[in-house]
Formats: C-alpha cells, sequence, structure tokens
C-alpha cells in the first residue's frame, strides 16, 4: 500500500528527466537557427502555419508544397480568436510565417490589428478576384464556401423562392429553418445585408426570418437540413459543402440548393453570399518571401484544386474548373460585395441579430 | 495565479460598448440560465453521484462490483460528444422520434431536447462521476465502525445513510459538487450543442464575433467572483467541523447485504444510469465509428493514443504531487497568505478553458521576451511540454486539491503531535504518517487529473508543440468541420484509454473490501 507514493515521485522523476530531454532538443534545433535568422532566410528551415483551418484540410494542401519546393511546414491548428491573439502577445518574438483562417472577418481582424504583412503580390492580383482580397493584400481569400438556401423537393417548388430577403416573407411562416447566429456564416451574410441595405431595413429583415422560424435556431447546418428532410421545416440556408457532403450519404437525399438573388429585383442583394477561406503573411515573420511564396502557390492553379477540393468548396480563381460534382449543383453569380466589409460590419451584424431576438 | 491575474487586469481597461450591448441583450437571459444550469446540474449530479457511490461503497448487490468501477466512465466522455450523441437520438429528426412518428403517427409530444431539462440531463450525465468518485472515497475511508454504530442503533440502511454516512460525508460530497459547479461554469461545448446560452456563451460571443477580447474577460471575471462567493460560503459552513477517523477498517464483513425489492432497484438504479451515461453515447460513437475503421486505424491515429497517454500520465503524476505538497503546506502553516495561494491555485477550474489558455499565454510570452533578452532562442520555453505541464497545472489542480485536502480531514493533529513527539522530521511525518492516510484521496486525484487532462482541449490546442496532436484535439478538429462519424473513432478511444486508470484505481482502493 505504501509502496504506490513512492513509485509515483519515481516515476515522475523521470518524467520530468524525459521532460527535461525534449526541452533540450527543442533547444539544440533552434539554436542553429535562430542566430542567422535575421541576416539571411535560412532554406532549411520549416515554414511555420498558424491555422483556423482543420488539419485534414491543409495538409494534403502542405504535402503537396512540400513535394514540388522542398520546403518542408510546420503548423498548428487552433480558433482563429486564439491564434490572433496568441501573433499579438507574441509580438515580434512569434514564431509564425502564415496566418490562415476560413472567413474573411478573422483576417481584417488580425490586419486591423497590424498582424499581417502588406504584399505586392502580381501572382494574387491576377488569381485572385479584388473583391476576395484586402486592398493592401494583406490578406487573401484561397477558396469561396457559398451559402444558400436549400429546400425540400417534396414540399417547395424551386418558383416560390427567390432570395434571402424573401425568406421572411409570410408564405414561408412556420417553414423556415436557420442554425444558430453565433456561426460566423450566417454574421457575414447579415454583414452583407447591413451593407446592401442598412441597419434598419435588415433588422426588418432579421426579424421576419425570426417571426418564420418553425423551430428555435439549430447548432449547425447539418442540423438544418435533416430537420428539412424529416419535416420539422421546408426550408433553410446552408453553406454548400454540408449539402455535398449528405448528399453524398444518400443520393436520394429529397432536397435541393436554390440560388438566391439572381435577378436584379427591387429590395433584394445582388447574387449569391460567399465567403473565404484564405490567408496572410504574418507581419512580423522571419523569412516573409518565403511566407509569400506560400500564399501565391495557394492561390495558384496547383494548390487550387485541392485547397478548397479537399472540401468541396470553390476556388478562388473564376478560372479554375470547378469540381463536376460541385458543378452539378448548378452555376450562380457570386454577390461581388468587398469582403473586406465582413470584418467592418461583423460586430454590428451580431448585435442586430442579438436584438431581432435571433440567437 | 498569473493567469488569473491578466484576466483580472481587463478590469481596468472596459469596452463599454460592448458591455452595455452585452447588458441590454443578452446578460440578463444568459445569468439566469446558467443559474439555472448550475443549480439543476448540482442537485442532478449529486443526487446521483452519491446514492450510487453510497451502494456501490457499503452495500452489497449483485453486479455491485462491475457497477463500482463501470460508473466511473462517463467521466471519459467530452461533455460536448455526450450532448452530440444524445441530441442526435432523441432531436425532432433523430431516430427515436422517427420511430415514435412511425407508431403514433405524430411525436409532438415528445419533449423538446433543446431545453433547459435536456442540456440538464446531459451535463449531470457527464458529471455526476465526479461526485460519485470523490462521495465513494468519503463512504469507504468511514470505515467499518460508522456503519456498526448504524446498526447497533438499529437503523435500516436508508436511515444509516441518512443519519450516519451522508452527515460524515459532506465535506467530501461538497467537495465533489463544488468540481460539478465549476466545471458547468466553464462549460461552453456541451451548451453550445444545445444553443443553450450562458456566460461562457457571452464571453465567446464577445471574444471571437465582436472581437473584444475586454469585454469577454470582464464576463469571465463576473465567473470567478461567483466561484470564490460559493467557496467562502463552503469554507465557512464547514469550519468549525471536523471529520477524522481514528480507525481503517474492511468493509466487506459489514456492508449492507440488500435483499429482495431492495436489491433489484439497486441494480436497476445502477444500471439505468450506466445504461444512459454510457451504453448509450458509446453505441452512438460505435455505428459512426464502424465504417471508417479500415481508413483511420492507422499507424497516425496510434500516435494519438499514444501522445495523450503519455501527456495524461505525466500531467497526473506532477499535478498529483504539486497537490500533495500544496495540502501538506496548508496542514502545516495556516497563515492567512497560505490560504490565499491556495484558494486563488484552485480557482482555474471555473474559468473557461479558452480564457485561462489566453490568460497563460500573457506570462509565458513575457518569459519568453526575457529569454530572447538574454540571447536565448524564444521557443525555449513555448512549444514544450513543459509549458502544457504547467498550464494543466493552473487548471486542474482544484481537481486533484480537493480530495487529497478531505482526505487530510481524516488526520487529527494530535496525530501529528504525537509524529512529532516521537521525533519524526516533517518530511517523515509527511511520508509515514500522512501518506497511507490520504493514499485514497490521492490515487481518485490522479484518476480526475488524467481524465480531466484526456479531455482538455483549449490549453492543449494553445501550447502543443508543432505537429503534436492528442486524441481530444482530433475530435475537435473533426468535429468543428461536422465530421462526427470520423470524430467518432478518437472520442471512442478517449473512453477506452481512461478506463485503465479507473480500473486501476478500482483495483487498488477496493483490495481490501
Amino acid at each position: 500500500m505504501k509502496r504506490v507514493i513512492p513509485a509515483m515521485i519515481r516515476s515522475l522523476a523521470v518524467s520530468l528527466l524525459a521532460a527535461t530531454v525534449l526541452v533540450g532538443c527543442g533547444k539544440q534545433s533552434d539554436d542553429a537557427s535562430s542566430n542567422s535568422a535575421e541576416a539571411v532566410e535560412p532554406k532549411a528551415k520549416p515554414l511555420i502555419v498558424y491555422s483556423s483551418r482543420a488539419e485534414h484540410l491543409i495538409q494534403p494542401v502542405f504535402d503537396l508544397y512540400t513535394e514540388q519546393t522542398g520546403t518542408e511546414i510546420q503548423f498548428i491548428t487552433d480558433k482563429a480568436g486564439v491564434l490572433i491573439e496568441r501573433l499579438k502577445q507574441e509580438g515580434e518574438s512569434t514564431p509564425a510565417d502564415v496566418f490562415i483562417t476560413v472567413d474573411a472577418g478573422n483576417l481584417g481582424y488580425a490586419a486591423a490589428e497590424g498582424l499581417l504583412l502588406p504584399l505586392e503580390s502580381t501572382v494574387l492580383e491576377v488569381n485572385v478576384p479584388e473583391h476576395l482580397r484586402d486592398e493592401q493584400n494583406r490578406w487573401t481569400g484561397l477558396s469561396l464556401r457559398a451559402r444558400t438556401i436549400v429546400y425540400s423537393t417534396e414540399r417547395v417548388a424551386p418558383e416560390e423562392l427567390s432570395s434571402y430577403e424573401a425568406l421572411g416573407d409570410e408564405a414561408f411562416e412556420g417553414f423556415l429553418c436557420l442554425r444558430t447566429s453565433k456561426k460566423v456564416y450566417n454574421q457575414s451574410l447579415v454583414a452583407m445585408l447591413i451593407a446592401e441595405h442598412g441597419e434598419e431595413k435588415t433588422q426588418q429583415i432579421v426579424e421576419s426570418w425570426v417571426n418564420n422560424l418553425a423551430v428555435a435556431p439549430l447548432s449547425n447546418d447539418t442540423k438544418v437540413m435533416e430537420a428539412i428532410v424529416a419535416g420539422q421545416c421546408d426550408v433553410g440556408i446552408v453553406n454548400t459543402y454540408y449539402y455535398g457532403r449528405l448528399k453524398a450519404k444518400n443520393p436520394d437525399l429529397p432536397l435541393a440548393l436554390f440560388w438566391p438573388n439572381q435577378e436584379a429585383e427591387e429590395g433584394a442583394a445582388k447574387g449569391v453570399h460567399v465567403n473565404i477561406s484564405g490567408a496572410g503573411v504574418v507581419k512580423y515573420s522571419k523569412r516573409p518571401a518565403a511566407a509569400q511564396a506560400l500564399v501565391e502557390w495557394m492561390a495558384s492553379d496547383d494548390a487550387q484544386a485541392i485547397f478548397g477540393g479537399v472540401n468541396q468548396e470553390y476556388p478562388i480563381n473564376p478560372a479554375i474548373p470547378v469540381d463536376p460534382e460541385v458543378k452539378s449543383w448548378g452555376e450562380f453569380k457570386a454577390s461581388e460585395q468587398p469582403l473586406s466589409q465582413a470584418f467592418e460590419l461583423q460586430p454590428a451584424a451580431v448585435k442586430l441579430m442579438d436584438r431581432a431576438g435571433y440567437h | 495565479m498569473l493567469a488569473l491575474g491578466s484576466v483580472l487586469v481587463s478590469l481596468f481597461h472596459l469596452d463599454t460598448e460592448t458591455l452595455s450591448h452585452l447588458l441590454k441583450h443578452l446578460l440578463p437571459t444568459a445569468l439566469g440560465n446558467t443559474l439555472l444550469l448550475v443549480v439543476g446540474t448540482a442537485i442532478l449530479s449529486a443526487v446521483v453521484g452519491v446514492t450510487l457511490a453510497w451502494l456501490t461503497a457499503v452495500c452489497d448487490f449483485p453486479l455491485r462490483r462491475f457497477f463500482s468501477w463501470a460508473l466511473l466512465l462517463p467521466m471519459a466522455i467530452p461533455g460536448y460528444v455526450m450532448a452530440f450523441a444524445f441530441v442526435g437520438l432523441f432531436e425532432f429528426s433523430g431516430p427515436v422520434q422517427t420511430l415514435l412518428r412511425g407508431w403514433f403517427g405524430s411525436s409532438s409530444w415528445f419533449p423538446n431536447v433543446y431545453s433547459f431539462g435536456g442540456v440538464t440531463l446531459v451535463m449531470s450525465l457527464v458529471l455526476y462521476p465526479y461526485v460519485y468518485l470523490i462521495a465513494r472515497n468519503a463512504f469507504q475511508t468511514q470505515g467499518r465502525r460508522s456503519i456498526e454504530a448504524g446498526q447497533s442503533l438499529g437503523l435500516s440502511p436508508v436511515k444509516s445513510f441518512f443519519r450516519v454516512s451522508l452527515p460524515m460525508a459532506r465535506p467530501w460530497i461538497v467537495g465533489g459538487v463544488l468540481l460539478v459547479v465549476m466545471e458547468t461554469l466553464a462549460d461552453f461545448g456541451t451548451v453550445a450543442t444545445f444553443n443553450y446560452d450562458t456566460l461562457t456563451t457571452l464571453i465567446y460571443k464577445s471574444w471571437f464575433s465582436l472581437f473584444s477580447l475586454p469585454a469577454a474577460l470582464q464576463v469571465a471575471s463576473v465567473l470567478l467572483l461567483a466561484v470564490v462567493i460559493i467557496m467562502v460560503i463552503e469554507r465557512r459552513s464547514r469550519a468549525a467541523q471536523r471529520y477524522s477517523q481514528s480507525q481503517h477498517a474492511s468493509l466487506s464483513s459489514s456492508r449492507f447485504v440488500l435483499s429482495g425489492k431492495r436489491r433489484w432497484a439497486a441494480v436497476a438504479f445502477c444500471a439505468l444510469v450506466f445504461l444512459f451515461a454510457f451504453v448509450m453515447p458509446s453505441l452512438r460513437l460505435l455505428t459512426w465509428a464502424m465504417p471508417n475503421l479500415a481508413m483511420d486505424l492507422n499507424s497516425h491515429f496510434f500516435g494519438f493514443v499514444w501522445s495523450t497517454l503519455s501527456l495524461a500520465t505525466f500531467a497526473m503524476l506532477l499535478i498529483a504531487l504539486l497537490a500533495l505538497l500544496l495540502a501538506y503546506g496548508a496542514r502545516i502553516n495556516q497563515s492567512l497568505p497560505t490560504k490565499f495561494a491556495v484558494r486563488t491555485s484552485t480557482l482555474g477550474y471555473a474559468l473557461p478553458g479558452t480564457v485561462l489558455a489566453i490568460g497563460l499565454f500573457a506570462p509565458i510570452s513575457l518569459v519568453n521576451h526575457w529569454l530572447q533578452d538574454a540571447g536565448i532562442p524564444a521557443s525555449w520555453l513555448q512549444g514544450t511540454f513543459l509549458i502544457m505541464l504547467m498550464a494543466y497545472g493552473v487548471r486542474f489542480m482544484a481537481v486533484a486539491y480537493s480530495p487529497i485536502e478531505n482526505n487530510y480531514l481524516r488526520i487529527t493533529p494530535s496525530i501529528d503531535d504525537a509524529a512529532h513527539s516521537l521525533g519524526l522530521t516533517g518530511l517523515q511525518v509527511l511520508k509515514r504518517v500522512h501518506l497511507p492516510i490520504v493514499r485514497r484521496g490521492i490515487l481518485t486525484a490522479m484518476v480526475l487529473v488524467f481524465v480531466d487532462v484526456m479531455k482538455e482541449l483549449p490549453i492543449t490546442l494553445m501550447t502543443r508543440p508543432f505537429g503534436f496532436n492528442t486524441l481530444a484535439v482530433r475530435v475537435f478538429e473533426l468535429s468543428s468541420e461536422g465530421l462526427w462519424q470520423r470524430a467518432a473513432l478518437p472520442a471512442l478511444a478517449i473512453m477506452l484509454v481512461g478506463l485503465i486508470p479507473v480500473m486501476l484505481l478500482i483495483k487498488k482502493t477496493d483490495k481490501n473490501d
């Protein structure tokens, strides 16, 4: 009985020793590089990426880059807000070179906080449409995520649908399902509506949605579609790749996507709402040129097919062909509002939804 | 303490604009929701945890040995995983209601899952093991005499429970419930699945959606304040009482042998809890994991298992030792500063992990800057296991401290005096007198820390070295993209790995029962 404690202390000593060894190893490898870090960009050291895009969605992209260029990439994933705070606190001593997110709002926030480096890049200017990157190229989109209307093919005819705004019409009272307003996808959608209509009108629109809800907002896009299939409601708003996943599991899914806001119409925004997954070079990167090369490569032809492709997203460059399965969901006109507004208007959008009772 | 300090510093630059919005539109609901949830979860976890602990510790009925370890397993299920499995099964579009609609044509009478009831139930199902484990330890160390005392007074098992066992186990139970309360206050994932807004929801909303970390930290300090108040009340109420137990004795000869209806009621109750808290979520995860087994069960996966296991083991040993020293220190030096240090070092458990992680990062960065100024490379410290272990220490000290401290109550001051008069030095007293008595407390602490570290997410995400992934990180990455089918396997693995210390604990503590 008494032997437990000494054993515990012994194994703790061993574990601390192991930890020290690990620390020691880290120390050695850093000694080699940090001395020369400021003089020339050392080629041998891996690029460091902070990413809020999940591991399984970026690992294939990085693997291809390493294969093509020989440059190793190390990364950590976390929530964008946490990574931004980390960059702030690390300041000049940050090991990070590139920052990747899954929305424009957080990139805009990082840029506004002075954490990203303005880039001069013809590659980005050629490959990425202007409204999908920052004016000073502090960040750029790398793939498009379209947020559109999904409906029950059993109970709704596509002719009944027209725009995001029209989901608030009386005809849909008790037939609408929405995901919670806490998700950034909905926040940027409402930010886009504010940019189009101003706050007052947008609040009326959001209130009319809330009024039409069949059930309290659900926790994710898949649940919205499952609720429609189960007959709890008839229409909803989702990102297209979630539809793709359900469809892959069940080819007979009684759901279809509808592309709203395609016709120029009084009182309706223009085009389908899109957000981006994108990247920027960290301001205090020790190897800005290598970091820029990686970002540019991700916007180029080779990388584009897999960057968005692994998740059935749309390529950022309109010249790149869309995956055939994704293409079968139909073509659409996307909104061309500058995505830099996503950051500027997001807090207003969040507060507006709070006021409108959309939780 | 540094981490808490940087949270409190936030109070000096108020983000009044964001705060007034929160205050006007969200805070009243969030406060009410939080209060309801904390009270509901505390009561439900306490009732379930204490009942199960008493049944398995001092009664005898069929399958008792099996239930005594099996009932701990739900602890290894991350709350949001349980929430997702539960919601998936019982919501309108889930299999249960679909089946009911098939039978009866309508399921509108079925209670709404997205409700206070739903979230409280799920929260209690994952948190009752904290109370169970700690209360069980109390009932076991109460020894034979207290049971015999009840029996000699002619009390029935139930009366003996209420009149003898329960009052004597009070500090343990309160300690366990306090852990539950802190976990509930800090939770984000579970309430988010139910879209049930609490104070943590506001913290996340301020920080991630309104881009205001100051406002987030200010809401967090409200949480801290609440916990401090609860702790002070708890201290006050126990101050005057003594819980020493002079003699240890095996329970086996004096267990209440339940008979007839009682016997089967005990089995049924244990089985019911086990079914909802473990079998149901496991089956759900298993059906998700099966189709992807061939693809995901590779060397990569076993790498996650190994890193999780080694990390949790290191953290468990380190934190249990620190907590023991802390409890010992608090015993020999009862000055106010010591008490203050002990209290603050256990507060980290009540903060949402993300907030604590960010609070920790300020001092880490500061040290990094110093190191750099001194010519030492920045990553000497950052991204090492040392930092991870330190951060876990801040977060989980309360978990380890509570059971150890409670078992210290078993040692009367006169024992210390006796030991000293025999010429033993301080450390010898700790080793030869205290350790044998608080041993169960230490083992309990170790299991709690092990399982908590295994489930831990925000601190792991933030402080881990590049390319270092644990099972919890894997679950998070896949589930945050909605890929629950693939997140199921690592989630199951967390439960299986969690089994190891639970089995060892029960084996060690039940050996001489």
